[in-house]
């Protein structure tokens, strides 16, 4: 019966995908959208594959993961005892919370100018990028996860005797792990956004800065191919997420894929 | 007889303040609880009874008045009052193993030790052979009964359980109930049950405190004497309805008073 189920939701999400192309293709090999504007799949996959062959497609992807990866990690190890620490002192929850609110609404974008006038066009702009966009949130995502702990469990773990710290450290962390990982999925998400906006100000490689100069050069099908790389190296991180979740908190039964 | 006593409860008030709300919740409350007694608490919902049971537990403190423990006035959550919540409060990642021994570990005992009792006491609520489960895969009585065996294990002074099969089809909780009569009487442990079931109040106590509606207090205490073991044949018994009668009678006066203030 699971199983059912959960070919059809395979299956339907795979029909999405085939009408999406499908239109495309009509779109494009038609002629009815001129080529500048609506490259076709060939001349897209052919672009990748020459992409690959010239080593361009990997330089470029490595560049971005890998900042995507480190200012996101920053990020992380900040929010995480952060967010931990405001779940449980009020006094220091009341004391960063305005600032972190405060943040959380400034758009990224319009800290972009700051940020190339204090730290340049090197890589450390583009972590800041990626930190600023990523860390607001994750700090107070930490933070309601962390003290979203169901109130039964602690109560149940302190009447067994244990001490604070206990409670905390077999209780509290176990119990708001697969909803920190689902933090951090959410997060990496972002970064990449961010990570794009940082590489269209001012970069020479990279998968956003392949995007902007292809606009110059009205290469529509390298513009195409780097969404497509962006996107799909989204859906292997959410895919890579959700088995790390599945590995790190087996136990844990997702409301969503109930039975 | 009095230095048999297990826990004493003496004078406790409790009042919720909450800005321009406040609330009586409990009022003088007294009360005592002998070694291997087996104590219930009755009253209407809303009377306090969970409020009291987490005073007694430590997990809220009272406005006044105190609670002595073999003489010793408790403050705070401790290993000496375990207590079982109605609510499933099982740690989900851990095993059914792995759950009874987790008093123990706080305590710091070794592997092989915390193994050991918590075989036994698996054992004893009936759970062999689901050692290694995991509490998503048990029913909601499977899961009570590593609750109780996760209690018993840490080996309290006293048992609290607060409606501990309130969330039980009605059979599962008789089941549950001979269970619960059955481990008092092999374990000789003093327990604490709170319920606003009149039923299972008669059919599990030695002694029965009736608490009236808000703010609680202490209306009554009654001494069952039906005759061991406690199970379901007890519940046509004579002594059982008549028991039963005077308390509903009680209790129905209650919230007819409580409908008249309004």
């Amino acid at each position: 019966m699971k199983n059912k189920r959960i070919d059809t939701t395979r299956l339907l999400s795979l029909i999405c995908f085939c009408l999406i192309i499908l239109l495309w293709c009509l779109a494009s090999y038609s002629g009815s959208v001129s080529e500048i504007f609506l490259p076709t799949p060939t001349a897209v996959v052919e672009k990748i594959i020459a992409m690959a062959k010239d080593g361009s497609l990997w330089a470029n992807c490595w560049e971005s993961i890998s900042r995507v990866m480190i200012g996101w990690l920053w990020s992380v190890v900040v929010a995480l005892p952060m967010g931990m620490l405001m779940a449980n002192s009020k006094k220091f929850s009341a004391f960063v919370q305005p600032i972190i609110e405060f943040a959380r609404y400034l758009p990224v974008v319009a800290l972009v100018p700051l940020t190339l006038l204090y730290l340049g066009i090197g890589e450390n702009q583009k972590y800041t990028i990626i930190f600023l966009g990523t860390f607001f949130q994750l700090v107070l995502m930490v933070c309601d996860t962390v003290s979203g702990v169901d109130r039964n469990m602690i109560n149940a773990a302190r009447t067994l005797g244990a001490s604070k710290f206990q409670v905390y450290k077999e209780v509290i962390l176990p119990a708001s792990l697969p909803g920190l990982m689902d933090d951090l999925r959410l997060t990496i998400g972002w970064a990449w956004t961010y990570l794009v906006v940082a590489e269209m100000v001012a970069a020479n490689n990279g998968l956003g800065y392949m995007i902007l100069k292809s606009q110059r050069y009205l290469a529509t099908d390298t513009i195409f191919a780097g969404l497509i790389l962006i996107g799909l190296i989204g859906l292997i991180t959410d895919w890579v997420f959700r088995i790390l979740t599945r590995l790190v908190a087996p136990w844990y039964e997702r409301l969503a894929d109930g039975k | 007889m009095r230095d048999d006593v297990m826990l004493r409860v003496e004078g406790l008030n409790k009042v919720f303040d909450s800005g321009n709300r406040r609330v009586e919740a409990l009022s003088d409350v007294s009360l005592e609880i002998r070694k291997s007694e087996f104590v219930m608490i009755v009253g209407p919902s809303g009377c306090g009874k969970t409020t009291l049971i987490n005073i007694i537990s430590g997990l809220e403190s009272a406005t006044s008045g105190s609670v002595l423990l073999d003489g010793r006035q408790v403050s705070g959550p401790g290993a000496d009052r375990g207590m079982v919540f109605q609510g499933y409060s099982l740690f989900p990642w851990l095993t059914v193993q792995k759950n009874v021994e987790f008093g123990l570990k706080m305590k710091g005992l070794p592997t092989g030790e915390r193994r050991d009792i918590a075989a036994r006491y698996i054992e004893l609520v009936g759970l062999k052979g689901f050692e290694n489960a995991l509490p998503k895969q048990l029913s909601g009585g499977m899961k009570q009964r590593v609750a109780i065996a996760r209690t018993l294990a840490n080996e309290p002074e006293i048992l609290l359980m607060d409606e501990p099969f309130g969330a039980l089809d009605a059979q599962t909780r008789v089941v549950m109930q001979e269970l619960l009569a059955d481990i008092s009487r092999r374990t000789n442990t003093t327990i604490l049950f709170i319920t606003h079931d009149i039923d299972e109040a008669v059919l599990l106590g030695d002694r029965v405190y009736v608490m009236s509606r808000r703010p609680g207090r202490i209306r009554e205490v009654l001494t069952v004497d039906l005759p061991e073991p406690r199970n379901h044949h007890c519940l046509v018994m004579a002594e059982f309805q008549q028991i039963k009668s005077h308390i509903m009678e009680m209790l129905w006066q209650e919230s007819s008073d409580a409908a008249m203030d309004k």
